[in-house]
This record gives C-alpha cells, structure tokens and sequence, in this order.
C-alpha cells in the first residue's frame, strides 16, 4: 500500500515539473500555431545558469542559503526569459507570415543549434555534471512513507508558479491581451494591441517557467547535460497535447497525469523497460479517442 | 504514353548502368565504395519522404522509424535463411528479404497512418516522431534482434548495382505513381484539402495511401542500410535520422523529385568532405537549416516561383 502512495508522491513532483514545461509549449502554441521545439533546450539552459550562479549565491549567501537558492533561481529564469525572447525575436519573427512548416523547421533548427553549440568542448561539452545543491534536504517520514524535501518543493513552487500563471492571464491587461492574440490575431490587431509584444511576453513567461523546471529537473536528475532537455521536453510537449494543446489547465493536468503514469509504469517489472515509450502511446490513444485532447475544443475549420 | 515509355527506357538504362558499374567495384576505393552506397540509400529514402512530405503536403518526423523496421525484417529474414540456401540463390534472399522488409514497413505505416491521418496539420509530425521514438525503444527491449547493443552478423549484400537500381526504380515508381490520374490526388490534398473533398477526394486515404508507400520504401533503403553495414543498432535510427531525411527533402524544394535527388547526393557528401571540422560540423548544419527557412523556403534547388498553387 505506502509502495503505491510512495510511487504517487514521486509521479505528482515529476508530473508538476513536466507541467510548468507542458503550460510553455501550449502558450506558445495558442499566440503562433506552432511547435517551439527549443523549448526543451531553454529548460537545459535555466538548469546551466543555476549551475554556474550558484557558486556567486553560495559567496554572497553562504552555503545552501533558501535566500541565495530563490535568487538563483530567480536570475536563472531572467536570464532564460530574455532567451526565449531573443529566439523569437532572431528566428521565429522574420517567418511570421511564411507556411507553418518553415517555422517548424526553424524550431527544430534552432533547438538543434543551442544543442550542438552547447555540446562543444569551448561551451559546455557533452559530459554530465553534479548540480550543485541549492538548498538543504531531507527525507521526512510518515508512517512507511519517505518523503523527499525536494519534492515538497517541487510540488509548493509549481502550485505558486500556476497560481501567479493563472492570476497573469486571467486579470492582467497583458494576459487579457494574450488571450484576444490566440484568439484572433488579425481582431486584436485591430482592438490596439501591439501584437509583437504580446507575443515576446508569451515567449518570456515560457522560457521562465522552464527554467525553474530545469532547475527542478535537475536536482532530481543524476546531472546535467545538454542534452538534457529533450527528453522531458517531448513528454512535456505530449502532455501538452494529452490535454487539448493551446489549454493552459489542460497542459497542467496533462503533465501530473504523464508524470503519474509513468512513475506508476517504471514500478512494474514487465513494463519498466518500455517506460521511454509509455508517454507515445498514451498520446496516440488520446488522439485515437479525443483529438482535441481531454480539455481541448474542437474547432471547425473555416474555409 | 510516348513520356511513359521514356521514362522505361531511362529506367531499364539506369538499372544496367548499375550493374554495369557494380561489376566494376572492385576497382574502386572501398571508402568511396561505401559512401556511393551511402548516397544511393538516402536518395531511396529522401524521394519516398518527399511523396509524404512534398507531393501530399503531410508532414511526418518517422522516417527513420520506418527505415528501422524495413532493416531489421530484412536482416532478420536473410540471416535466418542465407544458411538453408544454395549459394546461387543468395541474391534471391536478398531481394525477397528487401520486400518483406518494405513490406513490414508498409504495414506499420498503415497501422501508424490510419489513426494519425484524419487529424490535420502538425498532429502527424508528434504521432510519426512518438512513433519513432516507441519503435526505438521497442527494439532496444526485443533481446531476439540483440536489444540494445545492436544485430550483429548480417550478410554483406548491397553492392553498388542493387542500390542504385533500386533507387532508380524507386524514382521511377514514385514518378509513375504522382504522374498518374490516380496521383493527381496527392497533389490536390497538397494544395487545399477542403477543396479536395469538395470535389469527391477523400483526402485521409490518399494521405494513408502516400503514407504507406513511402513507408514501403524506406523500408527498402532499411533493408539495404542493413546489408550495407551489416550491423543495426536502435539508436541509429533515432529522431535525427528523420530530420536528416526531411532536411534533404526541404533542402532539395518539397515535391521537386531531382531537386530532392541533388539534395540526398549533397547532404551525404557533406558530413564527408567536412569531416575535418567535425567539431562544428553539427552546428553549421544546424545554421543551414535556419538560414535556408529564411532565405530560401522553397529548398536550393528551385529555380524561380515555387509550383503555381503552392504556398
């Protein structure tokens, strides 16, 4: 019984973080209509900008300070905002107008470029590091239960995360301004709202919230490299589009459903090995049953 | 007709050209050899993804999951059979072993196809790149065909005749098959399908239809890819393999048959004559492909406007 509850505990945290990716790639997806495939790589750099800041915090803090930890954290998720502006400033902007797929392809572009660039002995290199530990940790029990304080904070960050997401979109001007964009371009265009801003805050608020994620992936994973990204990308991006792409609730419920499966899965001897794949096949069963997705809406098409 | 029976004529010619040069290989280089070899197998893939990708206007990130499965059916059947059979009969194997590997491929494709085909736009490329990625880990899983660390031992068939026929007839069967009345079909789904269904096309059974025989070849260059080698191991067959195909299908300007031709030659001689900058050679591939969405969305080998209708 505390087995099943214990594998619950560890697939909710994984499935908050692939959450906080999944909501990026869905907003973006709502404003452009299109796959940002270097998303998973902003997510590797917010892991990378903690990892080198947090030497500098452990100077100005001391060691394994909550203070220097949410200035990391913080920075980190600066510096990865201005990123992903950046990429839709330099590579998506210019295509604006072109067919989708010459954007796609752009993305797929630029992701492989970040990764490759990283890869070189001169940036990174390929080799996996320790993260640094960002705070102090320990295991609490309850009853049979052990539970990890990371996943406290894994879980506490990403409900404060939605909540301030939830609050941006829903009673701000810009988030109001977000959802007339992925509603209507051309109408809100027309209703005054500077479009390219719009847009530019979406992609920033994005690669943000992956920071963290990275940053939360990594003090789960043994390491971090850059290729790091990639594989919680695609579960996150399938999570996304598990709940109705272009539905933030969805994207949330997506990831902790994703997240859950698969912890459950890896806990079953026969199916363990299979676990890389469990995520692909419950994608092609939602889009078998629900196209749309669990939340998402079926639009008619308009000739 | 007259076309018709040129095209035969260059096909017979092509296929006796290659065997022609085959017979002659000796000569050559073995390098060399192999990365003649090389071209041939990502011409057979990168015109079976332009009839997907370029002709029906769909846009899968498989490929290279298909390739997988024609490869290890292929291996599979030829190093189970290639002891039972008279050495005479061997190229028999080795072409029997080709189509049930484009077959079993084809057969995926369809299981694939069916489900993914009726959505539009980008839910292709997810279900085709989970696809690809499920077939991976299902290989690494299968201990039968080696798992993770790979099938060893398959029987060095591909020779410079067989791939380069089979290429050729493959550009001839692609050619024939979007040439026909029947193909027109591809190309109307490609330029608006509302319109398509309008006039009585069923646009998701033209697009499985193209689906299943592009998979049918890539399992095919699967196959050669693996008597090529003579060993397969699942991590080749990843997501970049698929990109590496669709990027010479975009590289060559979608649904252009020679254009894709020169771009399957000139992507894979590439990482050859860049091999002394290996350090940066993925990065400035990386840069080729954004620089070319930019500058040149409608692929290199385009000359002018793009084919009246398309966007």
């Amino acid at each position: 019984m505390s087995q099943i509850e214990q594998q619950l505990i560890n697939g909710l945290a994984l499935g908050a973080i692939y959450a906080l990716i999944a909501i990026g790639y869905t907003m973006v997806y709502g404003v452009l209509r299109f796959i940002n495939f270097a998303h998973s790589d902003v997510l590797m750099l917010g892991a990378f900008a903690a990892y080198f800041l947090a030497p500098l915090s452990e100077r100005v803090f001391g060691p394994q300070s909550i203070t220097g930890a949410i200035c990391v954290v913080v920075a980190s998720s600066a510096l990865c905002a201005g990123i992903g502006m950046l990429i839709e400033l330099l590579a998506y902007r210019p295509l604006r107008n072109r067919p989708k797929l010459a954007v796609l392809i752009t993305a797929i572009g630029v992701s492989l470029l970040i990764e490759y660039t990283c890869q070189h002995k001169a940036v990174f290199k390929a080799e996996t590091k320790p993260f640094p530990r960002l705070f102090p940790s320990q295991d609490f029990r309850f009853g049979g239960l052990a539970i990890s304080s990371n996943d406290i904070v894994v879980l506490l960050v990403t409900v404060v995360l939605l909540g301030i997401l939830w609050f941006v979109v829903q009673r701000t001007r810009i988030g109001t301004a977000m959802r007339a964009v992925s509603f209507n371009h051309q109408a809100a265009a027309l209703m005054g709202i500077n479009i390219n801003r719009v847009i530019s805050f979406t992609f920033g608020l994005g690669s943000a919230l992956a920071a963290v994620a990275g940053i939360l992936y990594a003090m789960k994973a043994p390491g971090i490299e850059p290729l790091m990204g990639v594989q919680p990308g695609l579960r996150a991006f399938i999570a996304a589009v598990v709940g109705g792409i272009g539905n933030l609730p969805g994207a949330a419920i997506g990831g902790v459903l994703l997240g859950a499966l698969e912890t459950f899965a890896g806990g079953i001897p026969g199916i363990s090995n299979y676990r890389d794949g469990i995520a692909f096949a419950i994608l092609i069963l939602i889009l078998l049953f629900k196209p749309a997705g669990l939340l998402g809406r079926v639009q008619t098409e308009k000739v | 007709m007259n076309h018709q029976t040129g095209a035969k004529r260059y096909l017979v010619l092509a296929i006796l050209l290659s065997a022609g040069v085959s017979t002659f290989s000796h000569i050559f280089n073995r390098y060399y050899l192999g990365v003649a070899i090389d071209v041939g197998i990502n011409i057979v893939l990168a015109v079976s993804l332009n009839l997907i990708n370029g002709h029906t206007g769909q846009f899968s990130l498989g490929h290279a999951g298909f390739m997988a499965v024609g490869g290890y059916a292929a291996a599979v059947t030829s190093i189970q059979l290639s002891p039972w059979v008279p050495p005479a009969l061997l190229p028999l194997v080795f072409l029997g072993s080709l189509l049930l590997g484009g077959l079993a491929a084809a057969a995926t494709g369809l299981a694939v196809g069916v489900p993914s085909l009726r959505l539009r736009g980008d839910y292709l490329a997810i279900v085709s790149l989970g696809f690809g990625e499920i077939i991976r880990v299902v290989l690494q899983n299968m201990e039968s065909v080696g798992g993770a660390s790979g099938l060893k031992g398959i029987p060095k068939y591909t020779t410079l005749g067989w791939t380069f026929a089979l290429a050729a007839i493959t550009v001839y069967a692609i050619a024939c098959l979007v040439n026909s009345t029947y193909g027109r079909g591809f190309i109307a789904v490609h330029d608006d399908e509302v319109a398509a269904s309008a006039m009585g096309i069923n646009p998701t059974r033209y697009k499985v239809t193209a689906f299943v025989v592009g998979a049918f070849f890539a399992g095919v260059a699967g196959g050669l890819y693996a008597h090529h080698k003579q060993f397969l191991s699942p991590t080749g067959f990843d997501f970049m393999k698929s990109i590496d195909i669709v990027v010479m299908v975009i590289l060559g300007g979608m649904g252009r048959t020679a254009g894709v031709i020169a771009a399957a030659i000139l992507l894979t001689l590439l990482p050859e004559v860049l091999r002394g900058f290996a350090d940066i050679r993925m990065i400035l591939y990386a840069l080729l492909i954004i620089g070319l969405m930019m500058a040149r969305p409608q692929g290199l080998f385009t000359l002018g406007r793009s084919r009246p209708g398309t966007t």
